[in-house]
């Protein structure tokens, strides 16, 4: 679906969290985005899109969200948890206790 | 008279008569539809087809909107290992591939694995593994499946400690292999749940059991198991790619939730795995070398679209060399790739490859 080109990484982290088929997945992170279906796969309107919500983007930008830190806020647009992103935050609780 | 230029399962080009064309889609499809007892293909369906593989066009693709997902067996050995798994041989890190496909390929979702991609010899270097996954959850923004095959041939003799079923079976020892297969499979399921644990821990989005069934319905049966574990005890996304299309009896009576496992077609294999707790399910069609890429293809998306038909977790087929109606090359030429992964979204209704 052209990965983080486009929203290829958003619709297949439906799949694999929520069981989401195809057509469910992609109607689920259009009204998210406030998109439309060919709209989420058009890396044209995308690059634009993502560089806005900051959620990571192809090109290297300096200061562009990278890693965790897209993933992070991927987690709050699409209302999932990322594991890697829980286990970032359980790091940060113990520093913090610490 | 007018001939279309087309593939066979061997990937040597083949021309074929438009009567020859809708004659093999017509037949693949049939082929599918006795094996399976499933439909065989529709009109509009089959039209589909023979605009698809009459067109001279190079390459094929879906209509816009209807672009899918795509998951990965094998990691990411396509580009660092060898022949063995179509690799190219590049001198880069797991880390480095990983990074590669996802900045300069665009993948969906990427894959770390071990180089030789079987649960057992994961073990030993686990650590290793868990490293290298934690690397990419903390430098890339695509989902990270770990993947490996539970490979139940390794734990039999001379690989593994118990007697080998396909040596007692010619020998008509047929207890003794049925023990061997209850045997192996216990210590096969602890090492993917095991290995399975290990993923869990580092925070990995999914884990990937691929080529499942190789060593047929004992290690189907063990893989099942395993998913049950994982869906009941960590967060992480299943998918399970089989390894052929009819699951083989090595044991022959070995049952999941009261069903059968050998024997087991796509769309069976389907309704355990989506019991079993899996999220996202790759059923397997093979390719006939001896017949056209249009006889496999139609053969294929018959067996996928009934996957489909009654899936309520995505499906995504393996379309790659010698599955999915591409040919059994380890250089499988883009017109047909490109077609048969179309057919699997726009007539499969596959949610992902």
């Amino acid at each position: 679906m052209g990965g983080i080109r486009t929203t290829g990484d958003l619709v297949a982290r439906m799949q694999m969290t929520r069981k989401m088929r195809l057509p469910e997945a992609k109607r689920y992170v259009a009204e998210k985005l406030g998109l439309s279906i060919t709209e989420i796969s058009d890396s044209t309107v995308m690059r634009r899109v993502r560089e806005e919500l900051d959620i990571g983007i192809i090109t290297a930008v300096a200061g562009a969200a990278k890693g965790l830190e897209a993933k992070a806020r991927i987690a709050d647009l699409l209302g999932i948890k990322i594991n890697s992103v829980e286990r970032l935050k359980r790091k940060m609780g113990q520093s913090s206790v610490g | 008279m007018t001939t279309i230029l087309t593939r066979m399962g061997d990937g040597y080009s083949v021309e074929m008569t438009p009567e020859e064309l809708r004659a093999d889609l017509a037949a693949g499809s049939a082929d599918a539809a006795r094996r399976g007892k499933i439909p065989v293909l529709e009109a509009d369906e089959y039209d589909y087809l023979y605009e698809m593989f009459a067109s001279p066009t190079r390459i094929w693709g879906v209509e816009r909107g209807c672009e899918a997902i795509l998951t990965k067996d094998g990691s990411t050995n396509s580009l660092y290992s060898a022949q063995l798994s179509s690799g190219v041989g590049l001198p880069l890190s797991r880390e480095q591939a990983f990074r590669t496909f996802e900045r300069a390929f665009a993948f969906d979702t990427m894959e770390v694995g071990h180089f030789d991609y079987s649960a057992k010899p994961s073990k030993p270097i686990v650590v290793l593994e868990q490293i290298n996954a934690e690397g990419v959850l903390h430098n890339c923004i695509i989902p990270v499946y770990y993947g490996f095959m539970p490979n139940l041939g390794l734990y039999y003799r001379p690989d593994g400690p118990f007697p080998n079923p396909s040596d007692l079976l010619p020998r008509g020892q047929i207890a003794e292999a049925r023990a061997a297969t209850e045997e192996a499979l216990e210590m096969c399921r602890q090492d993917v749940i095991w290995l399975t644990e290990k993923m869990a821990e580092v925070g990995a989005d999914g884990i990937n059991y691929d080529t499942t069934a190789s060593t047929g319905d004992g290690e189907f049966l063990a893989t099942l198991q395993a998913v049950e574990w994982a869906a009941k005890n960590t967060d992480l996304s299943i998918e399970v790619g089989m390894a052929a299309e009819c699951v083989l009896g090595f044991h022959g009576e070995l049952t999941y939730d009261g069903e059968r496992l050998a024997g087991m077609w796509p769309h069976q294999q389907l309704k355990v795995v989506e019991k079993a707790g899996a999220h996202v399910f790759g059923p397997v069609v093979n390719t006939n070398s001896r017949k056209s890429t249009p006889w496999n293809l139609a053969r294929a998306v018959t067996f996928v679209k009934a996957v489909s038909k009654e899936a309520t977790i995505p499906v995504h087929p393996n379309v790659g060399m010698g599955v999915g109606g591409v040919p059994m090359f380890e250089l499988p030429p883009a017109d047909v790739v490109t077609r048969c992964s179309a057919a699997m979204v726009m007539i499969g209704k596959a949610d992902g490859l």
